[in-house]
């Protein structure tokens, strides 16, 4: 692009939009480093405190905790049903396949209020809304069409003919599966985990009617924070979020190309 | 093992899978039919009575400007989205498209807490925005921003942004550069071949976009709960209150089950209204 009055405007309107994106974390961060319990702008003092309260308040802990071992089984369970389930779409034809997969994909649409109030009331019936389970599966089913889609791509880009091949020379459909095709859907898996690892970190809206006082995950002990203090210790804990979400967005670029993974070609010209 | 005893293990969970999440949804419908028994979560007999409830002028009005909140919000994403949509594809450094797509799309994954609270920092009366704006006396007053539609439609233009940049560079990538060139030299400016070749030719992407983003939208929970207070509320507002605050089961669902219509309706809609722009032409 040549440098003109159009291109110069274009890229001036670009910064501004930009910096609307980031206005929030910059704010958040001056706030997280404020001395003062009362958040002034500029603020008079700096310090680290908050960040320590952040680390050492027990409802953060605890959600932190839970936060964990949701992700953890959440990301184990969306990745082995939906990387398996995706094979199954993607090789197998059988009668309700549309359906089952329309089921399975419909909380894209579906919103997340409307799935936690539908568990919320299935585990009161079932008397398990005390139970990690219910915020488990409630989070699987949020996830899973974003792993399905992971997955998807990568078992498009294989090709078939590799499998033929192994076929051909004697290889039975379990070892075509376990020495070809499964070691080539690795990059699929991979993001799938990460996509489940990341939304069920951050999922709140469903999880909020799901969990109890004692499954209750850090977005919804944020928000229980947000609702009762007005200190600087949600800023600090933001600013670890943010920063935290960058390094991984920053290493996936570099290991993986996201605007490879999300379809967007650059054109130089 | 043979082919199908593999199909047997692979589909088995999803089928498990899906019939908990079925049963949940069938929850929602079932309960949506019986009634409700004051402070007890066990309901009573048969009734369509619940359904009643939609009719009431509360729930008209906040049907009514969670339509208005989405479509303002997919409107005003589309603003903010195609610049930067359109910079993300045009840029040359590697190093800046990697930046830009980084920025852009930090906010799908912060998380809705995170997100919003942030903006409480920006937009409350003691923060940000009026800080700045008292200590340079251009106001003298601090500014109510917080409680309002506009504040609410800002923030979720935040949420939404990154869905429709991905969405739009997807289309404008898709545009064979060769027409812009084509028209720049047939003696059409910039401005001019934007607007008649690059934009046309990017209209499935502003299709998916605005639609995407009004769904999206359409589930908003957290933001309207922290920037609207209760004076801003939306469909997902409604459910909690009346689902977790007051246990009434039976009123929660029919809401849900009329949020999800109504979504599917106004989505069906929209497809519709913006069906010209499918069949537009370059000229």
């Amino acid at each position: 692009m040549r440098l003109n009055f159009h291109s110069i405007a274009f890229w001036l309107l670009v910064s501004l939009l930009i910096g609307f994106v980031l206005l929030p974390a910059v704010v958040t961060a001056i706030v997280a480093f404020n001395a003062g319990a009362v958040i002034t702008f500029p603020p008079k003092d700096w310090s680290l405190r908050w960040f320590e309260r952040a680390l050492t308040y027990r409802d953060f802990q605890r959600g932190l905790w839970n936060s964990v071992i949701v992700m953890l089984w959440t990301s184990v369970f969306a990745v082995s049903i939906g990387g398996a389930f995706a094979w199954v779409i993607d090789r197998c034809d059988f009668p309700g396949k549309r359906l089952l997969e329309g089921l399975l994909t419909s909380s894209l649409l579906i919103p997340s209020f409307t799935i936690g109030i539908g568990f919320l009331i299935l585990a009161n019936q079932v008397a398990m809304n005390r139970s990690f389970a219910v915020v488990i599966v409630t989070h699987v089913i949020l996830v899973l069409p974003f792993v399905m889609r992971a997955v998807f791509v990568s078992l498009r880009s294989i090709d078939p003919s590799l499998e033929r091949a192994a076929a051909s020379l004697g290889a039975g459909p379990w070892a075509v599966l376990r020495t070809i095709t499964l070691p080539l859907m690795v990059p699929g898996l991979f993001s799938g985990l990460l996509f489940a690892a990341i939304l069920s970190f951050n999922e709140f809206t469903a999880t909020l009617f799901v969990s109890a006082q004692a499954t209750q995950t850090l977005p919804v002990a944020m928000y229980n924070y947000v609702r009762e203090y007005a200190d600087p210790s949600m800023a600090a804990l933001s600013v670890m979020f943010f920063v935290m979400i960058t390094v991984v967005l920053a290493l996936t670029n570099w290991l993986m190309d996201l605007g490879r993974i999300l379809a967007i070609k650059s054109q130089d010209h | 093992m043979t082919r199908s005893s593999i199909f047997y293990w692979f589909v088995t969970p999803a089928i498990l899978l899906a019939l908990l999440y079925a049963a949940a949804l069938s929850c929602i419908l079932v309960f949506s039919l019986r009634e409700h028994v004051p402070g007890s979560l066990v309901v009573g007999g048969w009734t369509v009575e619940n359904f009643s409830f939609l009719l009431r002028p509360l729930l008209i009005a906040v049907f009514s400007d969670t339509a208005l909140i989405c479509l303002l919000t997919a409107l005003a994403t589309l603003l903010v989205g195609y610049p930067i949509a359109y910079a993300l594809v045009r840029v040359r450094s590697s190093f800046l498209r990697a930046t830009i797509l980084i920025i852009a799309i930090t906010p799908m994954f912060t998380g809705e807490i995170t997100r919003t609270y942030s903006w409480l920092l920006v937009l409350g009366n003691s923060g940000f925005i009026n800080a700045a704006l008292l200590q340079l006396g251009l106001i003298a007053e601090p500014v109510q921003m917080m409680f309002t539609l506009p504040a609410v439609v800002l923030v979720l233009v935040h949420f939404t942004l990154p869905i429709m940049v991905i969405i739009l560079a997807t289309a404008i990538s898709q545009i064979d550069p060769a027409y812009t060139k084509a028209s720049e030299s047939l003696g059409a400016g910039p401005l001019r071949s934007f607007w008649h070749v690059t934009l046309p030719l990017s209209a499935p992407g502003l299709i998916a976009g605005i639609i995407t983003c009004f769904a999206w939208t359409f589930s908003a929970f957290a933001t309207p709960q922290l920037i609207g207070g209760g004076k801003v509320n939306m469909i997902g507002n409604v459910v909690y209150q009346i689902g977790i605050s007051s246990f009434n089961f039976p009123l929660a669902a029919v809401l849900s089950l009329a949020g999800v219509l109504f979504t599917i309706v106004l989505v069906g809609l929209m497809r519709f209204a913006l069906r010209p722009l499918d069949h537009i032409r370059v000229g």
